[in-house]
């Protein structure tokens, strides 16, 4: 009962942000643009400048690096919504109904991927028309949703922690941009981690943006990566649920 | 008997006491307010009633479950309308109350009927799918009140209810409060600093300073505890908190917040 009552208020939650988006999609058109201009300027002179050892096709390459990146950046800065919220009044009012805190926390988090599926959608296109090699097996395209899901989630999580632990939108716009960056930078999205120095690689893997885009990269080019898939979907799984249980005990805290 | 009741209530943040051993009791059906100049602890003391902070001491019981142990239990038979606007301006009238109908475990068969129904009570049947951003200050109080009370709660609480509203805006909202009190016994504890609001509409108020009790009963003892057949809720509040006043004053928190309200009421 308490299991279902957490993902029946979880979906509730979810609904409503989607709601938002139905009555205004302008945001999610505007989100578009970035990632797009990345594949379109960055990719193609990149790939000219053939500076990766070995790789043959860069923009094969580096297209699931950017749709992790939109994730990144549409999510990490998800968290300031409930800084405008408290200052509203929403929070206070939702967090006096019945409704478990982490689940509130969660039905956000899926708010924030299913904001990046017609980013996905945007960048599938693109990726056709720059001639990707993309893996079409209903099997491979669950799996990115999944996996685009749970990077979403912990981001989005990541970044309402901040949200909570810093109180003013000042403060949390000034780490978010400290921390897009760095999480991008030292990631595998635009190079492999097997050319960084050494120093950079260890921070490299303890970032789980370089496991979603290493699953990424298997499943939609369909060319097995550094690390297996259920490695890469186990650490996204369990940073998600640890953020999520940190985010339902921090998020009361927002309005105090 | 009492359907709430405090009990040594306090809170304290740091060094300073926002509410300290806050004794009241409120009646089935009654309508109670907590009166004072800002800063005296009359929100704090509301957010920990409706669970939102816990008490620092002391505790407190709504239909006897405890505030510090029982707080989903709690959640269950109040409702809350924060003293900011708190209905989402993105969505219509009718997604805002569906949604919190499903927040509160409104069976899905008498969802539907239950939002309609509170849209009728307040009086905004004709609006409810409009974005509540397109909605005037007056009906927006009254959208909140309907989302809090679609669980028939046991207990309505409303922080400063007419903030902002112009004086035809708050007339409307306080005699829809009044309906629903008398309809359905809800029993509505408010916050406010409108002395004429709550001597016309309660059955008692408590009045604090600095956190404590300065004292409770109703707005017609307590005018007549200072011997002047003429004084009035003002003079009572300016009796018993006129040596503080001078010193307290409004924390720029409290100044921002009233602001903002009063701005998005246009």
């Amino acid at each position: 009962m308490g299991v279902i009552n957490f993902f029946r208020k979880t979906f509730v939650i979810a609904e409503l942000e989607m709601r938002k988006i139905f009555h205004d999609p302008t945001e999610i058109i505007m989100r578009a643009i970035q990632p797009a201009l990345w594949l379109l300027i960055f990719g193609q002179v990149f790939a000219r400048m053939h500076a990766i050892p070995g790789q043959t096709n860069y923009i094969d390459f580096m297209t699931p690096g950017i749709l992790a990146q939109s994730v990144l950046f549409v999510s990490i800065f998800s968290g300031i919504a409930i800084i405008w919220e408290r200052d509203l009044g929403l929070i206070h009012k939702l967090l006096a109904t019945p409704t478990p805190r982490a689940s509130i926390v969660l039905g956000k988090a899926i708010s924030a991927g299913l904001r990046t599926l017609p980013i996905v959608v945007i960048i599938y296109l693109l990726a056709i028309l720059l001639g990707v090699h993309i893996d079409w097996s209903p099997l491979s395209l669950l799996g990115v949703l999944v996996m685009i899901m749970l990077g979403a989630i912990f981001f989005s999580t990541f970044s309402l922690i901040i949200a909570c632990l810093v109180k003013t939108r000042e403060r949390f716009m000034g780490i978010g941009q400290l921390l897009t960056m760095p999480l991008f930078f030292a990631s595998n999205a635009i190079y492999p981690t097997e050319i960084m120095p050494g120093w950079l690689k260890v921070i490299s893997h303890m970032n789980p943006l370089t496991y979603m885009v290493d699953a990424l990269r298997e499943m939609i080019t369909g060319v097995a990566s550094g690390f297996t898939l259920s490695f890469d979907f186990l650490v996204l799984l369990i940073a998600s649920v640890l953020f999520v249980a940190i985010g339902g005990v921090l998020y009361k805290r927002v309005i105090i | 008997m009492s359907i709430l009741r405090t009990d040594k209530l306090t809170r304290a943040f740091g060094n300073f006491t926002a509410v300290d051993s806050l004794d009241i009791a409120v009646a089935k059906g009654e309508i109670f307010a907590l009166l004072g100049p800002n800063g005296a602890g009359k929100s704090t003391a509301l957010k920990m009633l409706t669970t939102l902070l816990p008490p620092t001491s002391g505790d407190a019981y709504i239909n006897d479950y405890s505030i510090r142990t029982q707080t989903n239990e709690i959640r269950k038979i109040i409702g809350y309308v924060p003293q900011m606007l708190s209905a989402d301006g993105s969505l219509t009238a009718f997604e805002n109350l569906s949604l919190f109908a499903k927040l509160y475990d409104i069976p899905s068969r008498e969802r539907k009927q239950r939002v309609h129904e509170a849209l009728k009570f307040m009086g905004l049947e004709n609006f409810e799918h409009k974005l509540v951003k397109t909605y005037s200050g007056g009906m927006i109080r009254r959208l909140e009140i309907a989302q809090s009370t679609l669980h028939q709660p046991s207990v309505l609480f409303l922080d400063e209810p007419t903030t902002g509203l112009d004086p035809i805006g708050r007339k409307v909202v306080w005699e829809h409060i009044v309906a629903l009190q008398k309809q359905f016994s809800t029993t509505i504890l408010f916050t406010t600093h409108l002395m004429e609001e709550a001597d016309e509409i309660c059955s008692r108020v408590a009045l604090m300073t600095r956190g404590k009790l300065a004292i409770v009963g109703s707005p017609k003892e307590l005018k007549a505890s200072l011997g002047d057949s003429e004084a009035t809720l003002d003079d009572v509040f300016i009796h018993y908190t006129a040596d503080k006043l001078a010193e307290s004053g409004s924390s720029f928190h409290d100044v921002s917040v009233e602001r903002k309200t009063t701005r998005r009421l246009g």
